[in-house]
């Protein structure tokens, strides 16, 4: 009992590929993120899961039922669009009424679950209200209780919160986990926000160049990302990738100047090491010692954000306590904890025990 | 029928080539494709394809009085009118009342609009005031202007009395009956170009005026240097369906003239009309019908390439 | 600083004189009309222009000794069936050219956009013959059969319904309804505002119809205004010029009046639509 892509494909008639072999399984009742940059596909396969576009290749599956020539409606889901696709010419109650009325459920059951529905949101005393007499929040719940009106146990949501300010963005970020875990649907959520997808997800799928980067939960992709491209795409400040090479079996000279040493056998001679911005260690240096100069710094509360610049040109970022003090321009030493990741030289995740993990 | 020939009040926009958002093709939609679009493509074949290519067909021959084709004659018919001085006359006389329409129509339509345009206590009342012929139609407009022309009680004959001026004879001189057809068919429009002038110009961003305003430009600098240019796909738009809707000029010519005097005003809707209904010749007044058509629909035909362009300035 | 003041002010004067001036000018057909409605015809004829025997006779011997009513009874049906008709057969049109893929579909939609390029007064010679064949002369159905649909109609409602974002469409087809629904619950009023434009355009395009109606009317239980106020022109009426005018400001005023109220209505529907 589970939504199943199997190889699923997406060309347009140029020739052009959006989408090329996706396979992956979406358990029931889990809330599953895809995640991206924008132009990864994602919304194009979320859509076609929804089948409102049409799959090139592969197969799509529900609950053991091959969809892949089924009309949307027939799919028995429902879907949260980016732009809430909210009826400017119907009340809040009629717009969450919409879907049930279309399905010819009965009178009694359609206000039932509308009303339940907008409770649900706090939505009740706004729901003769038009939309456009509505805050962007607030539209955004009419949709959401669209979603829970309905009795589909899929629900796709695309980008639902882009269009919403900072503050009410987090809000509703919590408000749809909450939902999703009272309501117990199958949520398929794409979004480009790392966090939103962090924070909320059982299970993220990256996507990156039309093809899947990684499928785990948070923690995996997070300290085991199967290439630097995940590894690069979580994280704030995100990781500093910078080059190093052999120095024994168990060692490495990172970017020419420091040392890290490693819990595997090294066996190629250049490779790329990440190191996340709190794994970093940052000291004053008079010129002779110093490897770097801070190049910027950014005062959150706790901590501080360093950004600065190796002698070699490389860039970096590291945390560091706000109770330390540096000054623009001073030059510094940088040197690293041994919790590292390795990269090959082609990007690949080659830190001993990841493999295990990664099944992309 | 200008009024209503308003074919791009709705400019095509762009829309989004996704082709993504292709909409899922299911084989019922053949089904619905016939019925949403099969009346309207039924009507248009019986009422406007059908009648063209009878028209041209009857143009190709001789008729007798109950419009029935006699005698192929190929382009016959259209020789002889080319080479008859009537149907020159005629279509001379169409020509001058179609720039003069429309050169009057735009200017004045301009003028006022411009004027309205300002942001002045009041503006609004003359904005409703200038559109108000909006809502005259032909016989309307008509009465009004024929009682204004009458040469015994009317109101210019009234006027030129009381100036002690020479009586002007509107519509017995052939100068004279032209102008009184040119000045009706401009007031009857002149609401309509009006009301488009003004979105227009209302829809150039003030910045452009405000940025003028600094560099100290005098206003009627700003006119010919901002507005006009900025609002010249708009002024294209009125100047095609203002000559088109004046190529097909009928009723107005019907009520205060007749075509006369003397021909003057016989114009070429009004020649169709008369050599068909009245003249009982149908071959003749289809190769003006043809004439007519080729003439629509070049203007139509450009009115479409520039808003598919949709260049300007 | 007050020689610059006084310079807006001039201007502004001169502004209003301009304003005014022209008002007048395109008003005086109106007042000219309307005044000489209230004022008998012996006046009028003798140029007793500011006659004060100012009386609403003309309006009851308009109504009393003409069809004008019957005329326009007549005009207000034809006109409001038009319009219903292009509502209905131009939206549906043009929800097929948008929302619906189907063989022909470019040529169908090259044949309307011809169709646009073509004037109905070159087609008036076939037409009459059809209408006559058909047994409809002299009838309301000669004037509403032939003009049941516009290419012009379609094509703007066209214009419009590829603005209907497509999530609402989406939206619809997840929750199953076909093609006759989302047509009528989705895109018909989520375009209400074009539907009422071409609405207005249709009806005054109706209204405005003089060529046709009288070619194809005899008589006065079938003749529209437009050609009724010929037939009383051309008739023994044709010097009381009192009860002309009366009859050219009965039919004016309504149609003035619907115009206003309109616009009031189309500006306050154009700021519904960009709100959104």
């Amino acid at each position: 009992m589970s939504t199943v892509l199997t190889n699923v494909c997406k060309q347009y008639d140029q020739g052009k590929t959006v989408l090329g072999k996706v396979s992956a399984e979406i358990k029931t009742g889990e809330f599953f993120v895809i995640v991206g940059p924008s132009g990864c596909g994602k919304s194009t396969l979320l859509r076609m899961i929804a089948g409102l576009t049409d799959i090139t290749d592969g197969e799509i599956s529900i609950d053991n039922r091959v969809v892949n020539n089924l009309s949307p409606k027939d799919r028995n889901l429902t879907m949260v669009f980016q732009s809430y696709a909210l009826f400017p010419f119907l009340s809040v109650w009629d717009n969450v009424a919409f879907g049930l009325k279309a399905r010819k459920h009965s009178q009694v059951e359609v206000e039932e679950r509308v009303n339940n529905a907008l409770k649900m949101v706090n939505l009740e005393d706004l729901k003769d209200r038009k939309p456009r007499e509505l805050s962007g929040g607030q539209r955004q719940r009419v949709a959401l209780a669209r979603a829970v009106a309905s009795d589909a146990k899929i629900c796709l949501m695309d980008e639902p919160l882009s269009n919403l300010d900072a503050q009410l963005r987090i809000k509703m970020r919590q408000e749809i986990y909450a939902l999703q875990r009272k309501l117990g649907i199958t949520l398929i959520y794409v979004t480009h926000d790392q966090v939103e997808a962090m924070t909320m997800a059982d299970h993220i799928m990256v996507l990156h160049n039309t093809e899947v980067q990684q499928i785990g939960t948070p923690a995996e992709i997070y300290k085991t990302p199967a290439n630097e491209f995940v590894a690069s795409f979580f994280g704030v400040p995100p990781i500093n990738i910078l080059p190093a090479t052999k120095l024994s079996s168990k060692s490495l000279k990172v970017n020419g100047d420091f040392e890290v040493k490693v819990d595997q056998v090294i066996t190629e001679n250049e490779l790329k090491v990440g190191i996340r911005p709190n794994e970093l260690r940052v000291a004053k240096a008079d010129e002779l010692t110093a490897n770097a100069t801070v190049k910027n710094i950014e005062f959150l509360g706790d901590e501080k954000i360093l950004y600065a610049t190796f002698n070699n040109g490389n860039e970096v970022s590291a945390i560091i306590s706000s109770e330390t003090h540096f000054d623009l321009f001073d030059t510094i030493k940088i040197t690293s904890t041994n919790n590292v990741l390795l990269f090959s030289q082609d990007g690949i995740n080659i830190t001993k025990g990841v493999g295990d993990v990664v099944n992309a | 029928m200008l009024k209503t020939s308003t074919t791009d009040v709705v400019p095509e926009k762009k829309v989004e080539a996704n082709s993504d958002r292709k909409f899922k093709l299911t084989a019922k939609d053949k089904y619905y494709a016939s019925i949403f679009v099969g009346p309207s493509l039924f009507l248009l074949g019986l009422f406007v394809f059908y009648p063209m290519f009878r028209t041209l067909y009857i143009s190709l021959f001789l008729t007798n009085s109950f419009g029935n084709t006699t005698l192929f004659v190929g382009l016959d018919n259209y020789v002889k009118l080319i080479s008859s001085p009537d149907f020159v006359a005629s279509m001379w006389v169409t020509v001058v009342y179609v720039v003069g329409v429309t050169f009057f129509t735009i200017a004045m339509g301009l003028l006022l609009a411009n004027l309205a345009s300002q942001k002045l206590p009041g503006i609004a009342i003359f904005r409703t005031l200038y559109s108000v012929t909006m809502g005259v139609s032909v016989s309307v407009a008509a009465i009004f202007w024929l009682f204004i022309f009458n040469p015994s009680a009317g109101f210019f004959t009234l006027l030129t009395k009381m100036l002690h001026l020479p009586t002007v004879n509107w519509l017995t001189s052939p100068t004279n009956a032209m102008w009184a057809i040119i000045i009706t068919t401009v007031w009857m429009h002149l609401g309509f170009v009006f009301l488009v002038f003004l979105g227009a110009i209302e829809s150039v961003p003030t910045t452009l005026y405000e940025a003028a305003d600094v560099e100290g430009v005098s206003s009627r600098y700003q006119f010919f240097h901002i507005t006009l240019p900025m609002i010249s796909p708009t002024l294209f738009f009125v100047s095609t369906i203002t000559i088109i809707g004046s190529f097909k000029s009928f009723g107005l010519i019907d009520l205060i003239t007749k075509g006369g005097p003397t021909n003057a005003t016989n114009m070429l809707v009004y020649r169709i009309y008369n050599d068909a209904f009245f003249g009982g010749n149908y071959a003749k007044s289809s190769a003006e019908a043809i004439i007519l058509a080729i003439i629509i629909a070049f203007f139509t035909y450009l009115q479409f390439k520039f808003l598919e362009k949709k260049v300007n300035y | 600083m007050a020689n610059i003041d006084e310079t807006a002010i001039l201007k502004r004067i001169f502004s209003y004189f301009l304003l005014i001036f022209l008002a007048v000018v395109i008003l005086a057909p109106f007042f000219i009309g309307i005044w000489t409605s209230f004022l008998p015809t012996a006046d009028i004829l003798k140029g007793n222009f500011f006659s004060t025997n100012v009386s609403l006779n003309n309006y009851f011997d308009a109504f009393t000794q003409t069809p004008i009513l019957r005329y326009l009874g007549n005009t207000v049906v034809i006109s409001i069936i038009t319009m219903f008709a292009h509502l209905i057969f131009c939206s549906m049109s043009a929800y097929a050219f948008v929302f619906l893929d189907f063989k022909y579909k470019k040529v169908f939609f090259a044949l309307f956009m011809v169709t646009m390029m073509l004037p109905s007064e070159a087609a008036i010679i076939p037409n009459f013959q059809t209408v006559k064949a058909l047994g409809l002369l002299d009838h309301y159905s000669a004037m509403i059969v032939p003009s049941l649909t516009s290419a012009f109609g379609t094509f703007m409602l066209r214009q419009s319904f590829m603005q209907t974002p497509m999530e609402l469409k989406e939206a619809a087809d997840i929750e199953g309804l076909n093609h006759f629904q989302i047509y009528w619950n989705v895109v018909l009023p989520y375009n209400r505002i074009s539907l009422i434009t071409l609405g207005a355009y249709s009806f005054l395009g109706a209204w405005n119809q003089y060529l046709w109606p009288i070619l194809v009317t005899f008589s006065n239980n079938s003749r529209v205004i437009q050609n009724g106020l010929k037939q009383l022109q051309s008739e023994e009426t044709f010097n009381n010029w009192g009860m002309i005018q009366a009859s050219a400001a009965i039919i004016v005023i309504p149609t003035i009046i619907v115009l206003f109220i309109g616009q009031h209505y189309f500006k306050s529907g154009m700021n519904e639509g960009a709100v959104k």
